[in-house]
């Protein structure tokens, strides 16, 4: 067997016989995004109504019968406009229509509780379509891209970014710093090998392991979570293995800064897993940043990683679409790859 | 003492970082066949030494030939005639005791067949024969450390370079190692070797003290005490190293 091989085969043997860890690493991917795509949901769902109006007429009906077709809400009946505020302080639901006559026309009033923000907007705003459409207000809001605002195709891209910095950078810079830690990196520093294939020698493995959980993420997100599959699905595997590439690059860096595997572990976390859950635009829209913040999110590759697949799988662009976001990822690749290399210490003190 | 071409030249080796001089201008020959110990107090700057003689470190001055191979400018022609074993028998615990020695005979470049008749030869020496599939980390560290011993010599180098390679070993055990050595060092190998337990120095044809970064004493054992009218390494080494300034013991 050549000496590559049996490098890679080495860290193979090594990943592999960890049973708990490589089972933690395949499952907690899967985990965040069910737990994300079903369970953390942000969409308006099962919002209780009620109709309150003076008089009887077609527009509150045809409201009505909208409401109860309407798997979002669930209609709680219709009631007096007096006892609207009642009903809503005491939770018995969490948004009203009120319609009243004035001047020989039907005025409709939105009332939403709002003690959940996201759930009070996104209740409001479909609500408020809801009632436009069966009123002959010309009123007519559009979502674009994702209608329902179904949040798990939101969150596949963010947890994404997260998880491949997460894996890789970790993964591979524990495993390093463990050899340099255990005195094995010596062992093979004494012998003929060359630095350079020590190290692509570990870090081939985490490159496979990615790309397993690379697929594992992509199918429960093209089958479970229902995003469509399109032509750019290529894309999005092309630009998610430049990602692992920088992200095991990363890690690359991180254990040349560092000497023991705690250290690895804490920088890796404080510094990719902070940032990357804040800034990257994961859960926080980049635009509503301060200024500074926003430059600061300009360096986290997650960023432009999460921005690209957004494009790519949820408003399904061409290529064309995330040139931007694919030159920063290569460039930031080269880079860091460059870094790493020059100094982890391939060179002789 | 062998009287031929010496295998080992260290030639007013020093290392400095920045201010401090670890190594400071050691010259010393090593002989084929010898078992050349390297005293030394915690640093005095024996791991050093070891790593600018190993080509893992660059000399600030001075250089180092390792079987006429320049340490500095061809680390790679030192690197595939030695042997190196580090001081806490550091394997890969995830590996069993065939796929560590696989590993570094491949790395070393050996055929499948060299490896194989080598591995069988030094695992019945060493008695490893039955413990091939077990896991190196589920080792005692008897065992271990001739896992250990058997990873550095698999590819048969002229020389080995053993890093205080009895610690943690208990008696019985550090003796049979010792034969281990001795029997390596009979069959040619040049054994240079670091040690805390100055009565494992007697086993050595000569001995080198080093204090402060530099050597006090090099000669064989049985010289060594009767210059200094002693009886034991022992006390060889305390009246050697008692004018060390920066030793933590």
């Amino acid at each position: 067997m050549g000496i590559f091989a049996s490098l890679i085969k080495k860290e193979a043997l090594h990943i592999v016989r960890d049973r708990r860890t490589m089972l933690l690493t395949l499952l907690m991917p899967l985990a965040l995004l069910l737990l994300f795509g079903f369970a953390i949901s942000t969409e308006v769902n099962n919002v209780r109504v009620v109709v309150a109006a003076d008089r009887h007429s077609g527009v509150e009906r045809g409201v009505i019968e909208r409401l109860r077709a309407n798997e979002y809400f669930t209609f709680e009946g219709l009631v007096a406009p007096t006892d609207v505020e009642a009903i809503l302080r005491g939770g018995g639901a969490d948004a009203a229509l009120v319609m009243v006559e004035r001047e020989g026309a039907v005025r409709t009033q939105l009332i939403v509780d709002a003690s959940n923000p996201v759930m009070g907007r996104s209740a409001a705003a479909y609500l408020s379509e809801v009632a436009a459409g069966a009123a002959d207000t010309p009123l007519i809001t559009t979502t674009l891209y994702n209608p329902q605002m179904k949040s798990s195709y939101n969150f596949v891209p963010g947890i994404m970014g997260m998880i491949f910095i997460l894996i890789c950078a970790i993964m591979t810079s524990v495993s390093i710093v463990s050899e340099k830690e255990n005195g094995t990196m010596n062992l093979l520093l004494v012998s003929p090998v060359k630095p350079g294939m020590v190290i692509f020698g570990k870090l081939v493995p985490y490159f496979i392991l990615s790309c397993a959980i690379l697929a594992v993420m992509l199918g429960v997100a093209y089958s479970l979570l229902d995003i469509p599959f399109s032509e750019s699905a290529i894309w999005v595997v092309a630009l998610s293995l430049l990602y692992i590439v920088l992200s095991l690059s990363v890690g690359l860096l991180v254990s040349t800064l560092v000497d023991t595997q705690v250290s690895a572990l804490v920088v890796s976390a404080m510094l990719f897993m902070l940032p990357v859950v804040m800034l990257s635009g994961m859960i926080f829209p980049i635009e509503n940043m301060p200024l500074p913040l926003q430059w600061i999110s300009g360096i986290i590759p997650a960023r432009w990683y999460i921005a690209a697949m957004r494009k790519l799988m949820i408003q399904q662009l061409d290529p064309g679409g995330i040139w931007l976001e694919s030159v920063i990822l290569f460039a930031m690749t080269a880079v860091v790859l460059g870094v790493a290399i020059a100094k982890s210490g391939l060179k002789r003190s | 003492m062998p009287v031929n071409e010496p295998i080992i030249i260290a030639d007013r080796l020093t290392k400095r970082f920045g201010d401090f001089t670890a190594v400071d201008n050691i010259s010393f020959e090593v002989y084929p066949g010898e078992i050349f110990g390297f005293l030394g107090a915690n640093g005095a700057g024996k791991t050093t030494a070891m790593k600018m003689l190993c080509g893992l470190s660059r000399p600030s001055a001075g250089k180092a030939v390792i079987v006429g191979h320049d340490a500095a400018a061809d680390s790679e022609g030192v690197k595939r005639s030695i042997g190196y074993m580090s001081q806490r028998f550091t394997l890969y615990s995830s590996l069993t005791v065939g796929e560590n020695l696989e590993l570094f005979g491949s790395v070393y470049g050996m055929t499948a067949e060299e490896f194989a008749r080598r591995r069988d030869l030094l695992c019945g020496e060493l008695g490893l024969d039955g413990k091939l599939g077990a896991m190196a980390g589920s080792l005692p560290p008897g065992w271990r450390q001739k896992l250990a011993f058997a990873a550095a010599t698999i590819h048969n180098p002229r020389v080995l370079f053993l890093d205080e390679p009895t610690g943690g070993v208990d008696p019985v055990g550090r003796r049979g190692f010792w034969e281990l050595i001795c029997k390596a060092a009979s069959e040619g190998m040049t054994v240079f070797v670091t040690t805390h337990y100055l009565d494992e120095a007697e086993y050595c044809d000569r001995v080198s003290i080093m204090v402060d970064g530099k050597i006090e004493a090099l000669d064989t054992p049985a010289s060594l005490k009767s210059s200094l009218g002693v009886s034991t390494m022992d006390e060889v080494f305390r009246r050697v190293a008692a004018s060390a300034s920066r030793a933590d013991n």
